[in-house]
């Protein structure tokens, strides 16, 4: 019987094939829209998460001021060159040390410029970010010592200034510094926050304090722990000592925060998440507006073929086989609708995820759930239109013009 | 298999008992049947005639299931068609019964050998369906044309489809509503060829509705309906187990 049904199912699709098109639209829509959406944002969860794994899951960040939530922080005395220095020196487990100062600044060379961050740092900046060069140097530790006036630069600022030519030795300006470009950075491209990791200049620390900030903080320490050391155990020692440097009691809370990258990445793939969650549950909605045309275009049908209902209560059909045709009808327009909006999806997020370089990850159980939820959906609102022929009185039914 | 007079036959086929049928209730109640009573042997051909409003129709949609008796017993093969349920007298219809109607009432857009499948479908036959619907056209004279929709058919062939489909799972007894009320009395007077080859050949039982003296003049016994009531139940004229 179910076997008939769906058979009669496909050719009355077939015979109203604008009609079943045009009813199926909504649940094309909601299901195209619920899987791209989760698609994308899986993708961006993935991207995240794989941009902080390439930056070294060893990798920790001290800043100044305690977290609060996403984006807020309160003040609190900054660090100083001899906090980063403590830490390489008493707590063994680190790999690297690289205290950080940076600020916003104009780089000027010859007509060009070009406004970028310019970061103060040792040279073991470069291996706790994992930053390799393209060509000449990085500054040597005498000239950090000796707060040179030498600088590296990331691709973007040699394009905006240099155009196709070799940076090298060229002097340029960043404020009221001149200094000599030792190195260039190999581009990193984008960062998961999505600024240009390739629009920096590098100077010694000492330098930048002494010629551009005009004071001795230091606004972030990164570290990086050993290969075999938990970032766990790397992080609980750090935050001991920083207590002790910054004479914190037992009843103050930190007044610094210490993260490590799988932080990070739970925090920022958490804020995808939910975000897609969110934007998946607005397409849902859309879901069930489908259901309704379903219902709406199912009820004008019966009606339509009242006359039909009757000829087959007549001949013998039974409530339950009346029922189930026009059940199977409903479900068949919703799951095709469904199948159809999965195509949809697949094809047009590859597209989308080309364009907003984010890797494709098709999330199958979002899938398989988008498509039986549409199935379900023609359960549900196909039922009161079945019920409603399945009980018609053929002798009504038969008189039906 | 051939008709015999009443009170012989231990079974009738069908027995109506006193059956009224009242629509409406209060003031607006209209009775249809005002006790009406007979019964058909296996193997009969009764023409039901009378003027529209005389209950033959609401009579037919009582001896069809498709609708009960406000009071009195419908007994169909010394079953009490009363006592079933909706589902019972749906399958009492599939398994027992043909309709024919005025209209044909065929599938639209549906072809004519799917139309003579469909109450095969029903009985949840799988074997052979398609040869018994070939068949069954090939007997109302309509091979050649299975494939045609009722658009593309005429009139008569039309009636033919449905006479196929009536006849096609072997009912016990056939009801026609006016078969020929919308044909000329050329394609009529095929049509009523047909039943009554149907009639004699097969022994289906045909209780036929018509306005029409000529084609109640094909059956054996003519039943007057007027006002709710039989005004007479005779054989006609020449029947020859008169």
């Amino acid at each position: 019987m179910l076997g008939i049904a769906l058979r009669l199912a496909l050719r009355e699709m077939r015979r109203n094939i604008m009609r079943s098109v045009l009813t199926m639209l909504g649940i094309i829509i909601g299901v195209a829209a619920v899987i791209v959406l989760v698609t994308l944002g899986s993708g961006a969860t993935r991207q995240v998460t794989q941009q902080i794994a390439n930056l070294g899951s060893n990798l920790l960040m001290v800043s100044v001021g305690k977290r609060m939530g996403p984006g807020q922080s309160s003040t609190a005395p900054a660090f100083k060159l001899a906090d980063a220095e403590a830490l390489a020196r008493e707590v063994p487990a680190l790999a690297a040390v690289a205290p950080q100062a940076s600020s916003a600044s104009t780089a000027i060379f010859a007509n060009e410029n070009w406004g970028t961050t310019v970061t103060g740092s040792t040279e073991q900046y470069f291996t706790v970010n994992n930053r390799q060069l393209a060509e000449g140097r990085i500054f040597t530790g005498s000239e950090a010592r000796s707060g040179a006036a030498v600088c590296v630069i990331g691709e973007t600022v040699r394009v905006k200034l240099f155009a196709g030519q070799s940076p090298l030795g060229a002097k340029m300006r960043l404020r009221k510094l001149s200094c000599e470009i030792v190195g260039l950075l190999k581009p990193k491209g984008q960062s998961t926050m999505g600024s240009d990791q390739d629009d920096i200049v590098i100077v010694p620390l000492r330098t930048f304090q002494r010629r551009i900030a005009g004071n001795d903080d230091v606004s972030l320490i990164q570290v990086s722990a050993k290969d075999d050391i938990s970032t766990d155990a790397v992080k609980q020692e750090l935050q001991r000592l920083l207590r002790i440097r910054r004479h914190l009691s037992a009843d103050e809370d930190d007044n610094f925060n210490v993260m490590d990258m799988k932080e990070i990445a739970t925090m920022l793939s958490g804020t995808t998440q939910m975000m897609t969650g969110l934007l998946g549950a607005v397409a849902a909605v859309s879901l069930l507006v489908g259901g309704i045309g379903i219902m709406n275009i199912m009820l004008v049908s019966v009606t339509e073929r009242t006359r039909e209902i009757g000829i087959r209560l007549a001949i013998g059909a039974l409530e339950n086989e009346i029922l189930l045709q026009f059940l199977v009808e409903a479900v068949v327009l919703s799951s095709s609708g469904g199948l159809i909006g999965m195509v949809l999806a697949l094809v047009s997020s590859s597209l989308l995820a080309a364009v907003l370089q984010v890797p494709l990850v098709f999330n199958l159980p979002v899938i398989a759930i988008a498509f039986v939820f549409s199935a379900t959906v023609g359960i549900v609102f196909g039922y009161v239109p079945a019920r409603k022929a399945a009980r018609m009185d053929p002798i009504e039914a038969l008189r039906h013009e | 298999m051939i008709a015999t007079s009443a009170n012989e036959n231990p079974q009738p086929l069908l027995e109506l008992q006193q059956v009224t049928k009242v629509y409406g209730s209060g003031e607006a109640a209209m009775p249809a049947l005002r006790g009406v009573s007979f019964r058909i042997e296996p193997g009969e051909f009764v023409a039901v005639m009378g003027p529209s409003g005389s209950g033959k129709s609401t009579c037919m949609n009582i001896l069809g299931c498709m609708d009960q008796p406000t009071a009195g017993r419908y007994c169909f093969q010394n079953v009490d068609v009363g006592l079933l349920s909706r589902n019972q007298r749906t399958l009492l219809r599939r398994h027992y019964l043909g309709f024919i109607f005025q209209g044909f009432n065929l599938l639209n857009r549906t072809s004519a050998l799917e139309n003579v499948e469909l109450p095969l479908i029903y009985r949840g036959i799988d074997s052979d369906v398609r040869r018994a619907a070939y068949q069954a056209l090939d007997t109302v004279g309509l091979k050649g044309w299975e494939h045609h929709t009722p658009g593309e058919l005429s009139g008569g062939q039309q009636q033919r489809v449905a006479i196929a489909r009536a006849i096609v799972t072997q009912p016990l007894l056939l009801l026609a509503d006016e078969p020929t009320g919308n044909l000329d009395s050329k394609r009529s007077e095929e049509i009523m060829e047909l039943l009554t080859t149907f009639n004699r050949d097969r022994g289906i039982t045909i209780v036929m509705v018509t306005h029409e003296a000529d084609m109640a003049a094909y059956a054996k016994r003519t039943v007057h309906f007027r006002d709710g009531l039989i005004e007479s139940d005779q054989n006609q004229p020449g029947d020859s187990l008169c």
